[in-house]
């Protein structure tokens, strides 16, 4: 148990998860507690970003998949009819593991998702707004005097960070990572996860990483994905010292074969 | 599940074990000199029990290397991380057990040629008593066997009895002979330490019972 009382974000119950006649994901339910990060870790196709994909419908544009069990965002199934994919999106952002800016200025990236949402009513707003989200993603500082540049020419580390602030500027509850740092060098690696701890304040963090000592170093809590299982959530500390499963204990000391 | 993958780490554990085991060896070794030098009044092996504690702190400080590289290189986590840890601590235990050995040799020699205040009975036993323990309690560590650990303990109780009637006996001697108060406290020393071996080999029991477990407690009995 985490030494603050816990608020579940997102509560997941018994969801399978079938790309055509494949189940890939296989009765996962779990809670996911507010202003926590919860890191899933597991071997390459263990479904762990599949079902990072669930969290925010990035999964229905996939021809052929099902899903049946909820997947509950502050207590309302996302995949309720009535509601518009686009908004879940915009309550539970992702970035993904490459840096994927648009080839445009930084700011027009920043400013985009606010735009097409109508969340500005004039230019001062927009600014406002890329601002701090720049400044939350610890860019502001070093490239205010750049906010026209193209974005590609940022390097991989800045890039990735301006994917966040992309994120940020849409004031999402909730933001996804799939393997934010995979393509980055240690020092930008470093820099998104003191920035994920700063995030944390402010908004609940799921990330997947093939990297364990990323889920050690930055999570509160972490979850072991397994041929479409989850063996195990709990407190990452427990995790890495004396996890509860067999499969857990084989998977963090790297003796899987 | 539990296929060996890690080769190199396995194989570098595997000489921290060895090396325990032969720290081990030569913390039993110093106790039972120890305890044979107050037996045969032989200050020439006290004296060698003392030149031999080098060795052993040299091994304490060299297998507490070994761990911390094991950790910095391979990253242990889990059960691994755990008998790591183990190691780190029970390779102190030791290395003070030794001390404790070392006192009573030191003992030894400050007594010089001076008569035994009474035959030894109990601080025999005790030495006994104090190297099974270590001996078990670091088969247990290899075995990663909780519960011939926690079947160590009550030998402390027996340790802790023992020293208990000593104590007495010699108070009750340094009571009515005043001028025996010097010798008596020689012995004395020499009880007590063998009773803080019986304790640090409790210590090692607990390490053990964390390791293979993960339940981090004092044991109390």
């Amino acid at each position: 148990m985490s030494s603050k009382d816990p608020k579940a974000k997102i509560e997941v119950n018994n969801l399978d998860f079938f790309y055509g006649s494949v189940k890939a994901l296989s009765e996962i339910t779990l809670k996911i507690e507010e202003k926590e990060i919860t890191a899933l870790i597991g071997p390459s196709g263990c479904g762990k970003s599949t079902f990072l994909r669930c969290l925010n419908r990035m999964n229905d544009t996939i021809p052929g998949i099902r899903i049946e069990g909820d997947v509950l965002l502050d207590g309302v199934d996302i995949y309720r009819a009535d509601l518009d994919p686009v908004d879940i999106r915009q309550r539970v952002g992702m970035v993904f593991q490459k840096p994927n800016p648009f080839p445009q200025s930084v700011y027009d990236n920043v400013a985009f998702g606010p735009r097409v949402l109508g969340l500005t009513r004039n230019r001062v707003d927009e600014a406002e707004i890329v601002e701090r989200s720049l400044r939350q993603a610890a860019l502001w500082d070093l490239i205010k005097d750049r906010l026209g540049v193209d974005a590609l020419e940022l390097s991989l580390g800045e890039q990735q960070r301006l994917c966040i602030a992309r994120v940020l500027a849409v004031s999402p509850e909730v933001i996804l990572m799939d393997e934010p740092t995979s393509a980055l060098d240690p020092i930008a690696t470093m820099e998104i996860e003191n920035l994920m701890a700063e995030l944390k304040e402010y908004y609940t963090i799921v990330v997947v990483t093939h990297n364990m000592q990323q889920a050690a170093r930055v999570s509160e809590k972490t979850g072991l994905f397994w041929l479409g299982e989850l063996v195990e959530l709990d407190d990452t500390e427990k995790i890495f010292t004396r996890p509860k499963e067999e499969r857990t204990e084989a998977y963090v000391t790297g003796r899987v074969g | 599940m539990s296929k060996r993958t890690r080769a190199r780490y396995d194989q570098n554990y595997a000489a921290i074990e060895g090396d325990i085991l032969k720290m081990g060896s030569l913390v039993q070794d110093a106790i039972r000199n120890s305890i044979e030098s107050l037996k045969q009044r032989d200050t020439n092996m006290a004296q060698e029990v003392i030149d031999r504690d080098l060795r052993i702190n040299e091994l304490r400080f060299k297998i507490e290397e070994a761990c911390m590289t094991l950790i910095a290189t391979q990253q242990p986590a889990a059960g691994d991380l755990r008998a790591v840890v183990a190691a780190m601590n029970i390779v102190v235990d030791m290395e003070r057990m030794a001390d404790h050995a070392s006192g009573i040799a030191k003992t030894v020699i400050r007594m010089g040629d001076e008569p035994l205040l009474k035959p030894l009975i109990d601080l025999p036993k005790m030495a006994d008593i104090a190297r099974d323990m270590l001996s078990d309690s670091l088969d247990a560590f290899i075995n990663r066997d909780a519960a011939a650990a926690k079947a160590i303990a009550p030998r402390d109780v027996e340790m802790d009895v023992l020293y208990k009637a000593i104590f007495d006996e010699l108070v009750e001697i340094m009571a009515h002979k005043p001028g025996s108060v010097e010798r008596a406290t020689y012995l004395l020393w020499c009880a007590h330490n063998l009773e803080r071996i019986g304790d640090r080999a409790i210590n090692i029991v607990e390490r053990v019972i964390f390791m293979t477990t993960g339940d981090m407690r004092e044991l109390t009995f």
